[in-house]
């Protein structure tokens, strides 16, 4: 509790004893009023003055007006009509009560948000004459040489220049898997370091480092306000106006019809006191607090997840998505090329490989480079002679003694050797050992891991359209879009082409729902800011990425789309949630307050109560973990 | 010309009508009060004296809300 809330408590609990002890002194008239006011003015001054000072400052309808009037109103029906003033005192007490229990319960999630997103370095420790300086790492220069130990934060981007560890990259992308980093490795700040000693040369200023670049991000993100948070604010403004003149009606109108028409007694207290009842129960605050920590919650348990959202609006945008655009490569395939197949061979796998590498060992070409990662040992030069490249064809060498030819068909035909057909898409590259066809390895981007699942969680969370857009030739496309079961294909695109056929798409949906368009954002930053949603596959440390989009995946993992739709609409149902929970009370206290069937206290709960149920309602969108 | 303060605040309600009050400022191009990080970010027009509009700011956030405060 802050020192505010503290004395708060205490005020509320002296002034509740007070109010109970004066129960039992038998005093009336104007000592007893007297006595009483000690305790309503113990619990409610700060109203009271707030209340002055908002008229003063032609600030009027606000809460503490309303409650204001409405306790006065309470005391003065006290004063000269039934020497009740507990009543008054109860509901000051009751509300202020509320308003300490909703400034705690925010105050507390809000921390506990905060929290989650918490993964600024506070130093960074430079190396002097052998000793470790913690230093701002502000102060830190590019090119510095910085320690990080075991357990603590990297402040800064960097390349490791000494020694070994794991790092857990969970803060940044919510991936739990530790990733292990060597000398020579880049390094990214906001990863903890968890078992060596790692010396790094930073490659970055701090303000330019990704902990930054993220913190930044997900700060201001509640700053881009959503529709229904915009809806709040208007509502709240023609609301209160509203609701006071219609309590200054029910205090006037029904009196004077008494008067003049039903020549009944006016009853000016009933109407008084059911006006000011009405009054406390109209308060807006529920909606205005609730809503905005709602999405507040959202983006925070998303952050924690590895998913990072600029804005409640996109939050907002992310709930109506039901067409998914992706891009292939980078996005639901690894931008690398492996080695997918090896057919039509007599001898194991792993010896084709060998001879495919050996042979390819002294070649660059990324082709040559997959082979020879497929294989994966460290491959013995002394073994390959007489290597011979035929430009665009492949490879002759001598292997052990023996000739390897490893290229295209050209090249077989070439050296009339017979080669099989594959029915497999990708770059085929056919293998000859001794003059014999030994068979054929098959060359292809391969789909992540995660590509198929990631697809069929969309549909299942009622994403209705998936449509893929690929530079790639068609066949490989077709091939890809079918093994993960998208529903269009268009292939063979140059960038500007993207641009226009999300935009015939774009045309083409129902103006309700939104579409969402998924890239590694470097060569697509576009079509990007192009649709609704534009979500980055930026992975970790992409600048260009963070930029452009406005959901940002920051582990690259395409399942996180689904995920990011349903936090998406577990925020957005809670939001509704308090708007319809929070108006329909509102409007039932109004109406039973009016009629006369509920008093004071039922008009406060309809104030506070359901303020605070609200405010635990809403911290309910942090907890995404299980979505 | 950007800059963030810290500011303490203790409705939201109130936190919408100070960002209101402060946009309406001299000198401020745009103005967000994020209540839940408590965070006020402003965006002030070329060549104004920062401090004296911010004094002002503070100034029209005291009338919206007593009890705020504004670490400049």
């Amino acid at each position: 509790m802050t020192r505010k809330q503290k004395k708060m408590l205490i005020r509320i609990i002296v002034s509740a004893v007070l109010m109970i002890g004066l129960n039992f002194i038998p005093i009336d008239g104007i000592a007893r009023f007297i006595l009483y006011l000690v305790p309503y003015l113990i619990v409610g001054y700060d109203i009271l003055i707030k209340a002055a000072k908002g008229i003063a400052n032609r600030q009027v309808f606000d809460e503490n007006f309303l409650m204001s009037i409405a306790t006065i109103g309470a005391m003065i029906i006290g004063l000269v009509d039934s020497g009740d003033y507990v009543e008054a005192i109860a509901v000051m007490l009751f509300y202020q009560t509320g308003e300490l229990f909703q400034s705690y319960a925010v105050g507390k999630s809000r921390k506990n948000i905060s929290a989650l997103m918490d993964i600024r370095p506070d130093y960074a420790n430079i190396e002097l004459d052998g000793k470790l300086i913690q230093t701002d790492p502000d102060d830190i220069e590019i090119g510095t040489v910085i320690v990080v130990n075991p357990g603590e934060k990297v402040p800064i981007d960097g390349v490791v220049i000494e020694g070994n560890s794991s790092l857990d990259t969970a803060a940044l992308t919510g991936e739990s898997l530790p990733r292990d980093v060597k000398i020579g490795d880049e390094i990214i700040s906001g990863c903890v370091n968890m078992t060596g000693v790692l010396k790094i040369r930073t490659t970055k200023e701090f303000g330019e480092s990704t902990v930054s670049k993220v913190l930044d991000l997900v700060e201001n993100a509640s700053s881009r306000k959503s529709r229904s948070e915009n809806f709040i604010t208007k509502f709240a403004k023609i609301y209160t106006p509203a609701v006071c003149f219609s309590a200054l009606a029910l205090s006037v109108i029904p009196p004077l019809v008494n008067i003049l028409i039903l020549s009944n007694p006016a009853g000016w207290g009933t109407w008084v006191y059911r006006a000011l009842s009405f009054l406390v129960a109209s308060c807006p605050c529920a909606l205005v607090v609730s809503i905005p920590l709602s999405f507040f919650a959202g983006i925070g348990g998303a952050s924690k997840e590895g998913i990072l959202i600029k804005g409640s609006n996109y939050l907002e945008a992310l709930s109506q998505t039901d067409c998914v655009v992706f891009d292939k490569t980078g996005t639901l395939t690894c931008g690398v090329f492996e080695v997918t197949a090896i057919h039509h061979n007599q001898m194991p796998n792993e010896k084709i490989l060998e001879y495919a590498a050996l042979a390819e060992s002294a070649s660059s070409h990324p082709i040559s480079k997959s082979l020879q990662r497929a294989y994966g040992k460290e491959l013995d030069t002394n073994r390959v002679s007489d290597i011979q490249e035929i430009s665009g064809n492949g490879v002759t060498a001598l292997v052990d003694g023996t000739q390897v030819a490893v290229g295209n068909d050209k090249l077989m035909s070439k050296l009339g050797i017979k080669c099989a057909d594959c029915h497999k898409t990708g770059t085929v590259i056919h293998i000859a050992i001794g003059g014999e066809y030994a068979g054929h390895i098959v060359i292809s981007d391969i789909v992540k891991p995660t590509a198929q699942k990631a697809i069929s969680l969309l549909k299942k969370s009622g994403v209705k359209n998936t449509v893929m857009l690929t530079g790639d030739r068609t066949a490989v496309a077709n091939q890809v879009a079918q093994t993960l079961g998208i529903n269009t294909v268009y292939s063979e695109l140059l960038p500007a082409d993207k641009v226009a056929r999300v935009e015939q798409l774009l045309a083409e949906k129902s103006s309700k729902s939104k579409l969402a368009f998924v890239g590694d954002g470097i060569n697509d930053a576009p079509v990007l800011s192009r649709a609704d949603i534009g979500i980055a596959m930026g992975g970790i440390g992409s600048d260009a990425a963070i930029e452009a989009a406005d959901v940002v995946l920051m582990d690259d993992d395409p399942v996180k789309i689904a995920k990011a739709i349903k936090i998406s609409r577990k925020c957005i149902s809670i939001v509704y949630q308090n708007i319809v929970f929070a108006i329909g009370v509102k409007v039932l206290a109004l109406i039973l307050v009016a009629l006369g069937m509920a008093n004071m206290w039922l008009a406060v709960f309809a104030d506070v109560g359901v303020a605070v149920i609200a405010v635990l309602n809403a911290i309910r969108a942090m907890f995404v973990k299980r979505l | 010309m950007k800059k963030t303060y810290k500011v303490e605040v203790d409705c939201a309600n109130c936190a919408a009508k100070m960002e209101d009050a402060i946009k309406k400022i001299d000198g401020i191009g745009d103005a967000t009060l994020n209540f839940m990080t408590q965070k006020l970010i402003v965006e002030f027009e070329d060549g104004v004296e920062i401090n004296a509009v911010m004094q002002a700011a503070y100034k029209a956030c005291k009338k919206v809300e007593s009890d705020c405060v504004i670490y400049m």
